[in-house]
């Protein structure tokens, strides 16, 4: 759809700045695309190139590498059904289907109204709550057909306030300061306190290079 | 050869290590697959590639070590060796592991090798059959991608082919500089791909066909052309530039329908750009001249007989003739046409150069370096004038490569910066008219006024490198010579490299077909003889025929309107003539003008020599026999000295000796022999002091016509697939001069000076220096020359706004 907007830019280049090398902060900046847009626009793409110096495809490499990250549009919210054992053990398949008759939508589709994309995924990680899902990341565990129905009335009455889809890159990073290492190349920052520690405990003969 | 016969010419120092039971010695920090190729045992592989880092990326190369910690697999190509290292490249282990690694490789590759360009000499053919297990388990259907996908106008790409070796995507990257390749998606859908509608527009892309080590990428021309097994080579040098690239011209049923790049260790390393890869395109030209022509009353051209034709051109260069060309001739040629012109016909007005480039007699006088000189470890490289990517392609990926990894300083003085900038200590930008101020600056400035990053350029501990081009058209050649002579005065330990446009200049320059200042030798030393002025420059010889002064003017393989830096001077000279005598192989502006054409043969039709920049020299290897009744440049010169008036001269067995390199025109006490072939020592000659005029101060902007490598060039027009890849006319302005003059992007603009008016597109571009208004030279659309007046040191033009569109 489109490149970064000027706030997002601003945003851009706080984040550029937090690293030394700019290529770094590729990823960062691909979770503002996508929270700008919903998904990771071409144009976006190219504008992200052009804020790190990199090439266009070079971008398009690492964001295709993610599943996460999507390049065509999807729904407001992202409906993630496990089949994958536990889940499928559980009714999983069943599930999906269910969820395919009453959204008109096969797996990977959109709802005409743009509200949900389904996909099938493999096991995340909650098999103890099988059949599980997600819902813009958000888990939903010991699904049926009727707890299904309702979370989706519930997000579509607005009652389950889920954020868009895209929202993750909302999760900002906090370092605190002492544990900050400042802006510099690997090879020009100093050896972590723990390192540092266990060195001078072991008293060993070993020379940290990382402190040259 | 077995390991044993071998066993004389290696190592016994280094470090010991053990391969397949026998002793051996590898050096420090060698990779384990390098030490077994030294030593005569192959491993397979796909990834690995000696001129690019090593990744790891397919397994191929996995064999069975023992680091002391008991027999592991590891792939050499990762490993280096290290003390008493024991290596089992045939054990049990190895081969179930590289059983695996091709049966898993072949399980999603298609079985189309009886249509596939690459089958017959496909190291993936070739490794499973000589490593495979002969058999695949693999009952599931294959991952399927749509059939070839152009990724630009030479190269496409058939994704179900590729084994992700990371070969091309590396070179892309990690060599060319260019990453418009790269892996897209995971898993199993993992392919090579471009991004939309970014082609993989490179000039090195062909290289990455060659290097593909299974036939997914293939190139545009070559295509279904032939079977590798049909091809006959002939060892070759590229001749569209003086890089001096290695090449092998490979034929079937007689045409030239590939040419690879070889790996030269003084050269090239084995890349190639697109230009030296696909040139071979235009030698079966539908509209390549056949048979000898003249021109008709009408204009039009009809064919004559070679008889007739050398008759006339042998009487119009009896009467007062001059000749403008045959820089890209063989050495041989090169000498032939300079005898038979000289002593048969007693022209005196030649040049092989078209003004247009760096002159002969300055860089006579300054003492050459070699590339493996400049790109050593430790030294410094100065780049003045042109982008070395657009002119030395193949020598611009040595030159970077070094400058990436640190071990060579580069600074460069140019009015654009070049592709190397963001690596480069500095780019100085300068101005026309103020570059040899801007060098001396650089060079001579106190340590305190000197920024540090020019501090290497006055460290006598590096060795100092100075790459010079001819770097804009549009202004007097006189402040290149000027700066050249600086840094010699400041460094006189500084080696210097032409970076020629033009193949065989440094050829045209050994026999005697530059104008110059020519050696007179006596009995046991060589003496400069001011007197021995040879030929004359372009310039003088095309306002002599503008003047009416001259009768005939021979062009060989020359095209002065499209070249010679005035247009109008260059029109004028062939309107003014009587008589204009083309030896060529097509119509080009120049030749539209000519009398009689002379059908001459190309690239890879002719045997002969070549001497690049460095001054070394290689072979052009003949692989097809001309077509038509087209004859050599060497032949025609040859007949002709049989027809002229006075024939006293030793043309004729010149014709014959010079098939092999006999003692004219290079003295083989000139050579400097090595394993990577020939070198001609040329003899330093001082050189009178140019001092240029100061510049004339005036509005507007100073104009600059560079270099782009693709261009109209006569070969690149007529070659099919290349022909498309010239750019159409726009000029570069730096942002802050199209601010100061009012000029808003997307509309065209107006330039003028008292010569021309002209509306022409531009983008503001930071690299071009501010004052500078920069244009590519013969691209399609607009020809900045028509601005230039040669007598002028600097030329002006104003810009405005032009109409909004
Ligand atoms: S296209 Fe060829 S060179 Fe490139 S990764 Fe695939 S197999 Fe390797
Ligand atoms: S299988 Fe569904 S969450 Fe693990
Ligand atoms: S050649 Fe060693 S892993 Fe490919």
């Amino acid at each position: 759809m489109s490149r970064l907007t000027s706030a997002a830019v601003i945003e851009a280049e706080e984040i550029i700045a937090r690293y030394p090398r700019k290529k770094s902060a590729l990823i960062p900046l691909l979770h503002l695309a996508q929270a700008q847009d919903g998904y990771v626009a071409d144009d976006a793409m190219e504008h992200i190139a052009e804020l790190l110096d990199i090439t266009p495809v070079e971008v398009l490499g690492t964001c295709s590498f993610y599943e996460m990250f999507k390049r065509e549009p999807v729904g407001k919210y992202l409906v993630n059904i496990c089949t994958n054992i536990s889940c499928q053990l559980m009714g999983g398949e069943e599930l999906l289907h269910h969820a395919e008759k009453t959204l008109g939508i096969k797996s990977g589709g959109t709802t005409e109204d743009g509200m949900f994309t389904i996909e099938d995924v493999e096991c995340i990680a909650a098999c103890t709550e099988a059949p599980c899902m997600q819902v813009n990341y958000r888990y939903a565990g010991r699904l049926d057909e009727v707890r299904f129905d309702k979370i989706v009335s519930e997000i579509r009455e607005g009652k389950l306030a889920i954020p868009a889809h895209g929202n993750l890159g909302d999760v900002k990073q906090h370092i605190p300061q002492e544990r900050e290492s400042g802006i510099k190349p690997p090879e020009q920052t100093e050896a972590p306190a723990w390192f540092v520690r266990r060195m001078s405990e072991s008293e060993s003969e070993v020379t940290i290079n990382a402190n040259k | 050869m077995t390991a044993t016969e071998s066993s004389a010419v290696k190592a016994t120092t280094g470090v010991p290590f053990t391969l397949n039971g026998q002793e051996l010695h590898a050096e420090e920090g060698e990779l384990l697959i390098e030490a077994c190729d030294k030593n005569g045992v192959h491993i397979p592989r796909f990834c690995y590639h000696k001129r690019m880092e090593s990744v790891g990326m397919c397994r191929m190369c996995i064999v069975e070590v023992d680091t002391g910690r008991g027999p592991a697999l590891q792939p050499s190509c990762m490993l280096t060796v290290t003390p008493e290292m024991k290596v089992e490249t045939e054990s049990e282990a190895t081969k179930d592991a590289q059983d695996g690694v091709l049966e898993l490789l072949l399980a999603n590759h298609p079985l189309d090798c009886p249509v596939c360009d690459k089958g017959g000499e496909c190291p993936l053919q070739d490794n499973a059959f000589a490593y495979g297990p002969g058999e695949s388990r693999f009952v599931e259907e294959k991952r399927h991608f749509e059939k070839p996908i152009p990724i630009s106008d030479l190269v496409k790409l058939d994704r179900e082919r590729c084994i992700l070796c990371d070969r091309c995507t590396r070179f892309a990257s990690d060599v060319a500089g260019d990453s418009l390749i790269h892996f897209i998606d995971r898993g199993s859908s993992t392919q090579v791909n471009t991004f939309p509608d970014h082609p993989f527009a490179s000039y090195y892309s062909g290289n990455t066909v060659q290097i593909c080590p299974v036939g997914a990428l293939t190139a545009a021309p070559y295509r279904f052309k032939a079977r590798p097994w049909d091809l006959t080579g002939s060892p070759s040098t590229a001749t569209v530039d003086s890089s001096g690239s290695r090449v092998l011209v490979q034929s079937s049923q007689d045409k030239v329908v590939r040419i690879q790049g070889v790996d030269s260790d003084a050269v090239n390393w084995g890349w190639l750009s697109d230009k030296e890869r696909f040139i071979y395109e235009a030698n079966v030209s539908e509209d390549r001249i056949l048979q000898p022509m003249r021109r008709a009353v009408d204009g039009s051209l009809e064919p004559m007989r070679w008889n007739d034709a050398l008759k006339q051109t042998s009487e119009a260069l009896g009467k007062k003739a001059a000749a403008i060309g045959g820089a890209r001739l063989t050495l041989e040629a090169q000498h032939v046409w300079q005898k038979v012109l000289a002593d048969e016909f007693s022209v005196v007005s030649y040049d092989a150069s078209l003004g247009d480039d760096v002159s002969a007699d300055v860089v006579d006088s300054l003492p050459k370096a070699t590339y493996d000189w400049a790109f050593n470890a430790g030294s410094v490289v100065v780049v003045v004038g042109q982008d070395l990517k657009e002119i030395l392609p193949s020598i611009y990926l040595r030159l970077r490569g070094v400058v990436k990894d640190g071990s060579v300083e580069l600074v460069e003085f140019n009015y654009k910066s070049g592709s190397l900038a963001k690596l480069a200590r500095k780019s100085v930008q300068s101005r026309p008219g103020e570059l040899a101020k801007d060098v001396k600056q650089a060079f001579t400035a106190t340590p305190g006024e000197r920024s540090s990053d020019l501090n290497c350029l006055v460290d006598t501990d590096k060795p100092l490198t100075v790459i010079f081009s001819r770097p804009n058209v549009a202004e007097s050649a006189d402040y290149l010579t000027e700066a050249l002579q600086v840094i010699q005065s400041v460094r006189p330990d500084a080696h210097f490299l032409p970076a020629f446009r033009r193949g065989n200049t440094v050829g045209a320059q050994l026999a005697g077909l530059t104008p110059g200042v020519r050696e007179v030798a006596t009995e046991d030393e060589i003496i400069v003889e001011q007197v021995a002025v040879v030929g004359r420059p372009t310039a003088e010889i095309l306002q002599e025929a503008a003047n009416g002064e001259v009768e005939t003017l021979l062009l060989l393989g020359a095209d002065p309107i499209s070249d010679f830096p005035d247009k109008a001077l260059a029109e004028a000279a062939l309107d003014a003539v009587n008589t204009v005598i083309a030896v060529d192989c097509f119509e080009n502006p120049s030749v539209a003008s000519a009398n009689v054409i002379l059908p001459v043969a190309m690239y890879g039709e002719v045997n002969g020599h070549f001497v690049n920049s460095e001054g070394r020299l290689s072979p052009l290897g003949a692989r097809v026999t001309a077509p038509g009744l087209v004859r050599s440049d060497l032949e025609i010169a040859a007949s002709l000295a049989k027809t002229a008036p006075q024939s006293n001269s030793d043309a004729q067995s010149s014709l014959e000796t010079s098939h092999m390199l006999g003692s004219e025109p290079i003295a083989w006490d000139l050579l400097e022999l090595s394993s990577e072939g020939a070198r001609i020592k040329t003899p330093t000659k001082p050189i009178q002091r140019v001092k240029a005029d100061v510049p004339t101060v005036a509005d507007g902007l100073r104009l600059v016509i560079g270099n782009k490598l693709w261009d109209q060039g006569t070969i690149v027009e007529n070659s099919r697939t290349l022909a498309g890849l010239c750019e159409t006319f726009k000029v570069r302005i730096n942002p802050a001069d199209a601010d100061r003059f009012g000029l808003t992007a997307g509309a065209e603009i107006v330039v003028k000076n008292a010569k021309a008016t002209a509306s022409v597109p531009f983008i503001t571009d930071s690299s071009v220096a501010e004052g500078v208004l920069w244009a590519p030279a013969n691209v399609r659309g607009f020809d900045p020359r028509s601005f230039v007046t040669f007598s002028e040191s600097v030329c002006y033009v104003e810009v405005s706004a032009g109409e909004q569109k």
